[in-house]
């Protein structure tokens, strides 16, 4: 492989929400050069890609930051970081302003204020959201963009960053980048667990199935300490289309009805994990299939629903258009998802202070890829991604310097070209995907349980995901894009086992469905309000149990 | 859900394969779209928003229910058109004008 080495004061891993953000805010603040590498292309890459429907984060007249922080914390059952949330819900409003200047739609009412949806969102034209952002990016003189380059890992030394290796996987160049700083913006991880369709729309999922989990896997292996990934996300969708629900929910006041016509979301409760059970239960005592009643809506409701649904889920138009009903001809059936890890939604990933920063010095993380403050959604992305990139100007003052040395570029390149080398592998890449799909949907709580798990199945799961990495280690790529399948299945293993032994650690039910430990089915305050942690140490994952940081007070990072 | 690409439309400018977020469309040696990896579409739609002579469609799969129809947009200013053609021989279209926030 050809090696190209690029030197940067900053290199930003991910080119989407938090990323783009966090270029801009650099270039305000800074003159500092700085890289972003995309495995994609930042026009379209990453959650934005379709559009999106609403900004789900924002201060609505009559609110403040505090409330946006106690209904994440209710969500959550608590276990959330309040002064990130709280540090996150003071710039929602500045950056949806931000946004609007780069020329998001926002619909206002006649007083030129924001018009919500509910109390803390705002309705808008979302679908090109992310070519304005990435057109801002590339405006930027001193801000590169590496286009399809995917990162393969970080280069830590005595827990310093000190840049990260990549993969051209068009080109098949071999990139070393050195960078004083990095700020990891990858995003969640989808397509862990078996899909709801696992055959040809396999990659029908709601999370983007191009986000694998990169940034976790490197800060796991890196020993990096991670927080609460047995929250899972699973999430409420559309059958077939797993197009978002909250459109409906939100947009026209749909109740979800069991076949019964019962409305039945009052009876389990209204926090999202709570919706997600109701629907599992519902199912499985025998009054399924379950609805989202749209029946007897207005045409004029039916008309902005199927002009919403192109502007982020096209496919759900087309299902109302093939089956020739719009919504007020029927109900839309509804199902929950593939269990994902986000951090932008629950609060699974890096173990982050105010800042940003995470325990490895000079790396940030901002985003989905973040752990501790769930519901960001798109402006609570763009938040940290500002929150980190001045927390980097801040940190470049202090001239600390970083260096990869020869030996590491000397490993990271020989394992690349051991997987491009000759094809002794047995199985495929594909195989072995769908095997880890199967093991985690099996033995960790997928949809084949309904979620649900004990301990003598996360055991089994361990053993088979700890198998499945040995084996990918044999594995063949005839080109530069398979060499990145290779790397994409390893880094969701390595995440697979961080989900596992925390969805071990937590002795209690604490979110229905999102962990529902069969071992331990009642919520337990008593041992369990904390946070799970981890850490990798010799190759074991160490839990680490901590105390929530209570209102008022700053989690520091010190231990 | 995946995408059709029209061979004999494509003029190979590659505007699909940049944007495609999971680099799932390739140009040939005659530099006409395909899509490599038809199982791994996302089902974004970006590339056929890209593309200048509307040669891409997108199509439910049959095992999420998918009964035939194909679906492009094109674009006339503010207004995207989204035209769904269905294997009837109809032709439905939505317009949305992109200066217009959803109403939900
Ligand atoms: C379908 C969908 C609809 C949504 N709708 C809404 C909505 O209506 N309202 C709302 O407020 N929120 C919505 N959200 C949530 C919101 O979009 C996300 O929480 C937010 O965009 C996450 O930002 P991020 O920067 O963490 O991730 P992304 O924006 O996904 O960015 C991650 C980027 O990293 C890149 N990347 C990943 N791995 C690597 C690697 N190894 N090397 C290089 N690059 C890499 C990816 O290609 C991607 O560009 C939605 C999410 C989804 C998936
Ligand atoms: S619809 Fe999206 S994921 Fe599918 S080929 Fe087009 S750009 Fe790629
Ligand atoms: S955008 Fe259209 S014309 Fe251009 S390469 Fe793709 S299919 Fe061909």
């Amino acid at each position: 492989m050809d090696i190209k080495r690029i030197k940067t004061d900053v290199l930003i891993i991910g080119g989407g929400t938090a990323g783009c953000y966090a270029a801009m805010t650099i270039a305000e603040r800074s003159d500092k050069k700085v890289v972003i590498c995309e495995k994609a292309h930042i026009k379209r890459s990453g959650c934005l890609a379709a559009g999106v429907n609403a900004l789900n984060a924002y201060i609505v007249e009559g609110r403040t930051p505090q409330d946006y922080v106690d209904y994440c914390r209710n969500d959550a059952a608590g276990i959330v970081r309040e002064d990130l949330l709280l540090t996150m819900s003071e710039r929602l409003n500045a950056v949806t302003e931000r946004l609007e200047q780069l020329g998001l739609v926002i619909l206002k009412d006649e007083n030129g204020k924001y018009a919500a949806r509910g109390n803390r969102n705002i309705k808008i034209n979302g679908e090109n959201i992310k070519p304005l952002l990435a057109s801002a990016v590339q405006a930027l003189p001193d801000v590169t963009v590496l286009n399809r380059v995917n990162i393969t890992d970080i280069d830590v030394t005595d827990n310093r960053v000190n840049g990260a290796f990549g993969i051209g996987i068009e080109s098949g160049i071999f990139y070393v980048i050195e960078a004083a700083a990095v700020i990891i913006a990858t995003g969640g991880a989808a397509g862990l667990y078996k899909p709801n369709n696992p055959g040809f729309s396999r990659h029908k999922m709601w999370y983007p199935p191009f986000n694998t989990g990169a940034g976790y896997a490197m800060g796991i292996r890196h020993g990096a300490e991670m927080t609460t990934f047995e929250m899972r996300f699973i999430a409420l969708r559309c059958k077939d289309t797993i197009a978002p629900t909250g459109t409906l929910a939100q947009g026209v006041g749909a109740k979800q009805v069991n076949s019964l016509g019962e409305v039945y979301e009052t009876k389990y409760g209204l926090t999202t994990s709570e919706r997600v059970y109701g629907t599992v239960n519902e199912n499985q005592e025998g009054r399924g299939p379950c609805y989202l009643r749209t029946e007897g809506i207005t045409p004029e409701q039916d008309e902005s629903l199927l002009k919403a649904y192109l502007n982020m889920a096209p496919s759900q138009t087309l299902k109302w258009i093939e089956s020739g009903l719009a919504p007020s001809g029927q109900n839309v059936e509804i199902e929950g998802t593939e269990p994902y890890i986000v951090g932008g939604h629950t609060a699974s990933g890096f173990w982050v202070d105010t800042k940003r920063s995470t325990t490895i010095r000079g790396l940030y993380a901002a985003g989905d890829v973040a752990g501790g403050a769930p519901q960001k959604y798109v402006t609570g992305a763009l938040a940290e991604g500002e929150l980190a990139a001045v927390s980097v100007v801040e940190f470049l003052e202090s001239n600390d310097t970083s260096e990869i040395s020869e030996g590491s570029v000397q490993a990271q390149l020989e394992e690349a070209e051991r997987f491009l080398g000759e094809d002794h592998s047995l199985y495929s890449t594909e195989q072995l995907e769908e095997a880890m799909q199967t093991v985690m949907d099996s033995y960790a709580g997928g949809i084949k349980t309904n979620y649900r798990f004990n301990e003598k199945q996360l055991d089994i799961a361990d053993r088979k995901i700890r198998q499945l990495y040995a084996l990918s280690d044999s594995l063949h790529a005839d080109d530069p894009q398979e060499l990145m399948y290779i790397y994409e299945l390893r880094e969701r293993l390595v995440v697979c086992r961080s989900v596992i032994a925390h969805l071990k650690a937590r002795h209690e039910t604490r979110w229905h469905s999102f962990a529902e430990n069969l071992d331990y089915p009642e919520r337990d305050d008593k041992n369990w309000y904390k946070y799970v942690n981890s850490r990798l140490e010799n190759g074991e994952i160490k839990i680490i149990l901590r105390d929530i940081t209570e209102r008022g007070t700053v989690y520091e990072h010190s231990d | 859900m995946s995408i059709a690409i029209d061979r004999d439309k494509c003029i190979g400018c590659g505007k699909c394969h940049d944007v495609c977020p999971g680099t799932l469309i390739r140009l040939d040696d005659a530099r006409r779209a395909y899509i490599r990896y038809p199982r791994d579409c996302w089902g974004c739609t970006s590339c056929i928003k890209e593309c200048p002579v509307y040669a891409i469609r997108f199509y439910l799969g049959a095992d999420i229910g998918g009964m035939g129809s194909l679906v492009h947009t094109e674009r006339e200013g503010d207004i995207l058109r989204w035209i769904i053609d269905s294997p009837d021989g109809s032709v439905s279209e939505i317009r949305i004008d992109q200066k217009e926030s959803n109403k939900y």
